[in-house]
C-alpha cells in the first residue's frame, strides 16, 4: 500500500467483511460498466522523496530564480525583504494543515490572526472594514468593482489606463458576466488625464477608479479623482500598494471608499506570479455589500473574548444565488504571513522599508539620467518604480542585462504603444548601491 | 403562537394593518421564532414600488437570509428606522415592530389576504 | 482549558523593534524634496511595535489554539481533508521557484513552464478532458471560469438566448452563486427519494432555453449518480453542457472519469482530492478541464510546448480572457504536481478506493444509532442525520461541538441542505482504520449522552479554549477591526 494510505490488506479485506463483501469491486457495483476506466490511468509511476527530489529539483533549476541574480523588475510584483520567521510560523501545522475556521472554538488561531489582519488593512488604508483578504490584487478590484454597481445600482465604471494592464483585463473579464460598462481614461504625462476623467463621469457611473503608485510608479491625485466621483454620486475606489502606505496618505483620509491590493509586498515571495493575497477596505456604509469572508469580535458563554466568521448570510454558502460574490476562499496563509510581516517590521519598519524605496530609487533614477543613455519620461512624483526613456530598445538592454544576472526593468511599449523603449525600472530596499552602480555600469556599455 | 385578531396575514407570514390608505407591514410570530435570532434587516428604498407577491427585502438570523414577500403593492412611504439598529426587537415583539408603511395601490388586493383564522390553519 | 489571549496590537511597547535592515548606503533622500507635503501622511499606521522573540511568542500561541490535520481526525464532508505530504512543502520552497518573477523571460522559466504543461497534461487524463487550465485561484473561481466557457461557447455558436443554468436541490452553495454571478438564472431540480437526479424533472426542464446543468458525481450526499450517462444525453440532447463540480473527485480517482461520464467542463479542487494545503482557509487552486470543443474559451495564457521549449500563449481569440493576474496560484500547483508524481497511477486508484471502503465501513457502525439519509452504497462520503437525537433534545450542532471534547474535528453540518440535521462525514483514505474505530466510539458515546445526560452535550465544547460562542452578538454588533490604539 502507498506510504500515504495507512490500512493495509489485511485491514482493508477485514474491513470489507465487517460490511459482507468479498472484493474492493463490490463497492463500485453502481458505476456503470461502460465508463469505468478499464486501464491504468497515464500518468507516471509512484516517486519516492528521493526521485520527487531529483526530478523536480531539476525543474527547479532551470528557472532564473536558482540562480543569484538582481532582480529590478517590478510591474506588480516586487523582490522585498521577507522576515524569516514568516516561513518558520507559517510551517506550523495547525496554520497550514487547519481547514476555514468554521468550528471557531478549535480555530481560535486562525480567527485571531485574520482579525489582525483586518485590522492592519485599516489601519494602512485608513478605511472602516476590511475583509479577511481575497485571492489577489486583480481579483479584488474586480470584486470591488462589483461592489460598486451593487451598492449604486449603477452599472458603469470609468477606470483610468494607468492600472496595471493585467487588472484591466481582470475587470472586463468579470465586467462582461454582469454587462458593465467599462470607460476608459488615457493618462497624460503618466497620471490620469484628470479632465477626460471629469468628461467621463456620468450619472450612470457606479465608480471611478485609479491605482496609486499606478502601473508606471507615479502617484495619483486620489483626493481630486474622489471629489469627481462623488459629485456625480459614485463611489471612489483605489488600487494601492501597502509598502507605499508606510509613508503616503491614506486612501480613506483622501475620500476613497473602496481601497483593494495586493499584499505580496509584504514578505511574500514572488514565487512565479502565486498564491499572493488581495485585500479589501471599505467605508462602514459599504459592510453589508463587501464579499468574502469576515471575522468579528464575540464572547463565549462565560465572557471570554472570542473570535468567529460572521456575517456569514451574505456569502454563497447561504444566500446562494442571491450571494455578494460567489467567493468562498480567503487566502488564509498568505494573509497569515503578511500579518507576520506587519507585525515584526511594526510602524518603524515599514516606515523604514518605504523610505529607502524612495532614496534607492531617486539614487538609481538619476544615475541613470547621468549617463546620457536614458531621459526622464514623466515628471511626476513616483514611489519605487520609475520611466525613463531609453536610447536603445529595451528588449535589447534586457537580454545583455540577463548575461550579467540582472533582471532588467519592464518593458512598457508591449502594453502602451505610445511609450516604445520606455523602461519601468523598480528599486525596492533589497538593493544595495553596488547592485545599482553594477545596473548602470552594465545598462550603457 | 401569538396571532392577533384584528390583523390580515400572506401565506408568506407577513402581517398587514391597515390605516386608510396605508398599509404596516410585519412579520408574524412564527416567522420571527422560525428564523431564530434576527441580526439583520435589509429594507427598501422610501419611495420605491413594491408588488404582491415580490420580495422587498431580506431578513437574515446567524445561519440563514430569507427574503421577505410583500402582501400587498404600492410605494414604500416609510421603513422602521430603529429596526436598523435593533433588528432584534423583530424577536422581542414581532407585531409592535412594523417593517415597511406601504400606500396602497388596489385596496382590493386586501381581499386575498387571510384573517387571524385562516393564518392559523394555514400553520398546522 | 480556557485560555484567554491578547492581540498583537494590545503586546505593542512603544520603541520596541523586531526588525533590522542594512543600513542605507545611498544618499539619503527627504521625502518633502520628492514627494509633494500633502501626499505624505501625517499619522502612522497602528502597526505594533514588538520584538521578534514577541512575534514568535504570538504567533506560536496562536497555533496552539488551532487544531490542524496533522494533530487529528478531520472527517469534513465534501473538504476531503488529507493528508498534506511534507516533502511537497519542501519542493514548493525550492528557491528556483520562490525566487522567479512572474515577467521574467520565458528561456530562464523553462522548469516553470515545464512543470505546468506536465500538470496540465496529469490532470486531464486524470479527468478524461483535453486540456486543463491551472489558472483559478479556488474551486469558486474555476466553476465560475468554466460556466464563462460555455457561455462563451453558446455566444460564439448563436445560442446567446440560452440564458438559465440548472443546479441540483443538494448542490454546494458556489454552483447558483456562480450561475448567477456569470448572469444566469437558476432553476433548482430536485432530487428523487434515491438522493439522485429525477430524471423526469431534468427531461421537464431541459430546454433550448438552457445552457447546462451543473453537477458534482459523487453528489453532495455521497452518492453516485448512476443515471449519468441518460443524464448527459438528455442535457446533450438539448443542446446543453454538463458542467462537473470535482468537489468528490476523491472517490473515483483511476476508477472512472468525468470526460467519460460525458461531462463538458470540470473543476478540481487540487486542496481537496489533491492534498494541497488547506492553510485555514486558503491558498487553492482550482483548474478547470474541458472537452476539446470547448478548449478555445479556456482562461488566457496557456502553456504550450512547440517541440523545443515551453512558452506562455496568449493569441487566444475565442477566451474568456483573464480571471486573475498572473498564471494562478504556481507554488499551490507544484505541490499538486508532486503529489500526482508521488501517488502514481495505483497509488491514486487506491486512494480512491481506501477512501470509499472507510466511508462504507464507518457508515455501518453508525447507522444503528443515527438516522441515515439515504439507504445506499456510499462513496468517499455518507450523510446522517440527527434527527433521532433532535427528538430526544440534542441537535446536530450539539452533537458537533461535543466531538471536540473528544479531541475531534466534526464533520460538516447541516448540509447538503436537503437533509434535516445533516451530519456529512469523509474518511479520507489516509486516516488509519484505528482513527476510524476511536471516532465511530465517541459517536456512539455521545449518542448515549444525549439519552442520559443531553445538558453535558447541549453545553459542550468544554475542554476547547473557548466555549460555544455568541454569533448572533457577533452578527449583530460587528466588531470586525481593533480600535484600542
Amino acid at each position: 500500500m502507498h506510504r500515504y494510505i495507512p490500512n493495509t490488506d489485511e485491514q482493508r479485506k477485514s474491513m470489507l467483511t465487517s460490511l459482507g463483501m468479498q472484493n474492493i469491486e463490490d463497492l463500485f457495483v453502481e458505476i456503470p460498466d461502460q465508463i469505468r476506466l478499464k486501464r491504468p490511468l497515464d500518468v507516471p509511476k509512484s516517486h519516492s522523496e528521493l526521485e520527487l527530489l531529483a526530478h523536480i529539483g531539476a525543474l527547479s533549476q532551470k528557472n532564473l530564480g536558482a540562480t543569484n541574480y538582481t532582480c529590478f523588475l517590478g510591474a506588480g510584483a516586487y523582490d522585498h525583504y521577507g522576515p524569516s520567521i514568516i516561513n518558520h510560523m507559517l510551517l506550523r501545522q495547525e496554520f497550514f494543515t487547519a481547514y476555514t475556521p468554521y468550528q471557531p472554538e478549535v480555530s481560535q488561531g486562525t480567527l485571531q490572526a485574520i482579525f489582525e489582519f483586518q485590522t492592519m488593512m485599516c489601519e494602512l488604508t485608513g478605511l472602516d472594514v476590511s475583509n479577511a483578504s481575497v485571492y489577489d490584487g486583480a481579483t479584488a478590484l474586480a470584486e470591488a468593482a462589483m461592489m460598486a454597481s451593487n451598492a449604486t445600482r449603477r452599472s458603469e465604471v470609468v477606470v483610468s489606463g494607468t492600472i496595471h494592464p493585467e487588472h484591466r483585463a481582470v475587470l472586463e473579464t468579470y465586467g462582461c458576466t454582469r454587462d458593465m460598462a467599462i470607460k476608459m481614461v488615457p493618462h497624460k504625462e503618466g497620471t490620469v488625464d484628470m479632465e477626460a476623467l471629469r468628461a467621463a463621469v456620468t450619472p450612470s457611473t457606479a465608480a471611478v477608479i485609479l491605482q496609486s503608485p499606478n502601473f508606471f510608479g507615479i502617484i495619483e491625485d486620489l483626493g481630486a479623482a474622489a471629489s469627481i466621483a462623488h459629485e456625480a454620486g459614485a463611489l471612489m475606489i483605489a488600487s494601492v500598494d501597502p509598502i507605499s502606505l508606510g509613508i503616503l496618505k491614506s486612501p480613506g483620509e483622501l475620500g476613497v471608499d473602496i481601497a483593494v491590493g495586493d499584499g505580496q509586498p509584504l514578505g511574500v515571495p514572488l514565487s512565479f506570479g502565486g498564491p499572493y493575497v488581495g485585500f479589501m477596505a471599505a467605508t462602514q456604509k459599504l459592510l453589508r455589500n463587501m464579499p468574502g469572508r469576515i471575522v468579528g469580535l464575540t464572547n463565549d458563554s462565560e465572557g471570554q473574548r472570542a473570535y468567529v466568521l460572521t456575517m456569514q448570510t451574505r456569502e454563497q454558502h447561504i444566500r446562494r444565488e442571491k450571494a455578494t460574490s460567489n467567493i468562498c476562499t480567503n487566502n488564509a496563509l498568505v494573509g497569515l504571513a503578511t500579518t507576520i510581516y506587519l507585525s515584526v517590521m511594526g510602524k518603524a519598519g515599514l516606515r523604514e522599508v518605504a523610505e529607502q524605496c524612495v532614496s534607492k530609487s531617486r539614487y538609481a533614477y538619476e544615475e541613470l539620467i547621468k549617463t546620457g543613455q536614458f531621459e526622464p519620461a514623466f515628471a511626476a512624483p513616483f514611489f519605487r518604480e520609475f520611466v525613463v526613456k531609453s536610447k536603445r530598445p529595451v528588449a535589447e538592454l534586457n537580454q545583455e542585462l540577463l548575461a550579467h544576472n540582472i533582471l532588467g526593468g519592464y518593458d512598457l511599449g508591449q502594453e502602451y504603444p505610445e511609450l516604445e523603449n520606455h523602461w519601468l525600472v523598480a528599486v525596492t530596499e533589497k538593493r544595495t548601491k553596488e547592485e545599482i552602480d553594477h545596473l548602470v555600469r552594465r545598462a550603457v556599455q | 403562537m401569538n396571532i392577533p385578531t384584528e390583523l390580515l396575514y400572506s401565506k408568506d407570514h407577513e402581517w398587514v394593518r391597515v390605516e386608510g390608505d396605508i398599509a404596516y407591514i410585519g412579520i408574524t410570530d412564527y416567522a420571527q421564532s422560525s428564523l431564530g435570532d434576527i441580526v439583520f434587516i435589509e429594507m427598501p428604498a422610501l419611495g420605491s414600488t413594491v408588488r404582491m407577491g415580490g420580495t422587498f427585502g431580506v431578513i437574515e438570523s446567524v445561519k440563514a437570509a430569507s427574503d421577505l414577500f410583500c402582501p400587498v403593492s404600492g410605494t414604500v412611504v416609510n421603513v422602521n428606522p430603529t429596526l436598523e439598529e435593533n433588528p432584534g426587537l423583530l424577536n422581542s415583539d414581532s407585531y409592535a415592530n412594523w417593517i415597511m408603511a406601504v400606500n396602497l395601490e388596489d385596496k382590493a388586493e386586501l381581499a386575498g389576504l387571510l384573517d387571524a383564522l385562516a393564518y392559523k390553519n394555514t400553520l398546522k | 482549558m480556557r485560555k484567554e489571549t491578547k492581540l498583537i496590537f494590545e503586546k505593542s511597547v512603544t520603541g520596541r523593534r523586531g526588525y533590522q535592515l542594512p543600513p542605507l548606503d545611498t544618499p539619503a533622500v527627504d521625502l518633502a524634496t520628492v514627494l509633494p507635503v500633502e501626499m505624505l501622511r501625517s499619522k502612522p499606521p497602528g502597526l505594533p511595535e514588538i520584538s521578534e522573540v514577541d512575534a514568535i511568542r504570538h504567533f506560536t500561541g496562536l497555533s496552539q489554539r488551532n487544531y490542524g490535520v496533522d494533530a487529528g481526525f478531520y472527517p469534513l464532508g465534501s473538504c476531503t481533508m488529507k493528508y498534506n505530504p511534507k516533502i511537497n512543502e519542501d519542493v514548493s520552497r525550492l528557491v528556483g521557484f520562490t525566487n522567479s518573477h512572474p515577467y521574467q523571460p520565458e528561456a530562464v522559466s523553462q522548469g516553470s513552464l515545464e512543470l505546468l504543461y506536465r500538470l496540465d497534461g496529469l490532470l486531464s487524463e486524470i479527468t478524461g478532458m483535453a486540456r486543463t487550465s491551472l489558472i483559478p485561484a479556488a474551486g469558486a473561481h474555476g466553476e465560475l471560469a468554466g460556466i464563462m466557457a460555455i457561455k462563451a461557447y453558446h455566444r460564439h455558436n448563436g445560442q446567446q438566448h440560452r440564458n438559465k443554468f440548472l443546479i441540483t436541490d443538494s448542490a454546494h452553495g458556489t454552483n447558483p452563486a456562480t450561475a448567477a454571478a456569470a448572469g444566469y438564472e437558476t432553476i433548482e431540480i430536485k432530487s428523487n427519494e434515491r438522493g439522485g437526479v429525477d430524471l423526469d424533472e431534468l427531461r421537464r426542464l431541459m430546454s433550448s432555453d438552457v445552457a447546462g446543468l451543473m453537477l458534482t458525481n459523487p453528489n453532495t450526499l455521497g452518492l453516485f449518480e448512476k443515471d449519468i450517462v441518460e443524464i448527459a444525453a438528455i442535457v446533450h440532447g438539448e443542446g446543453g453542457l454538463l458542467y462537473y463540480d470535482g468537489a468528490n473527485a476523491n472517490a473515483i480517482m483511476g476508477i472512472t472519469r468525468p470526460g467519460d461520464m460525458g461531462f463538458d467542463v470540470v473543476h478540481l479542487n487540487l486542496h481537496k482530492s489533491f492534498s494541497t494545503p488547506h492553510g485555514g482557509g486558503g491558498p487553492g487552486a482550482g483548474p478547470i478541464g474541458v472537452k476539446e470543443r470547448l478548449v478555445p474559451f479556456l482562461p488566457c495564457p496557456m502553456v504550450e510546448f512547440d517541440g523545443t521549449k515551453y512558452y506562455f500563449d496568449f493569441n487566444r481569440p475565442l477566451s474568456v480572457g483573464r480571471i486573475k493576474n498572473f498564471y494562478g496560484h504556481f507554488l499551490v500547483l507544484v505541490r499538486a504536481y508532486a503529489y500526482i508524481l508521488s501517488m502514481g497511477p495505483d497509488g491514486l486508484r487506491q486512494a480512491s478506493e481506501t477512501a470509499v471502503l472507510n466511508a462504507n465501513y464507518m457508515l455501518n457502525k453508525l447507522r444503528e444509532r443515527y438516522d441515515v439519509a439515504y439507504d445506499r452504497i456510499c462513496m468517499h462520503e455518507f450523510v446522517l442525520s440527527g434527527q433521532r437525537q433532535k427528538a430526544q433534545g440534542c441537535s446536530t450542532l450539539d452533537i458537533a461541538k461535543r466531538l471536540l471534547d473528544y479531541g475531534f474535528h466534526p464533520p460538516t453540518v447541516y448540509f447538503p441542505m436537503i437533509v434535516k440535521e445533516a451530519i456529512m462525514v469523509e474518511p479520507v483514505e489516509t486516516e488509519p482504520v484505528e482513527v476510524l474505530d476511536t471516532f465511530i466510539a465517541a459517536m456512539l458515546k455521545i449518542a448515549d449522552e444525549v439519552e442520559t445526560n443531553p445538558a453535558l452535550v447541549k453545553s459542550a465544547p468544554h475542554t476547547t479554549v473557548v466555549g460555544r460562542l455568541d454569533e448572533v452578538k457577533a452578527a449583530r454588533q460587528p466588531v470586525l477591526r481593533y480600535t484600542g490604539h
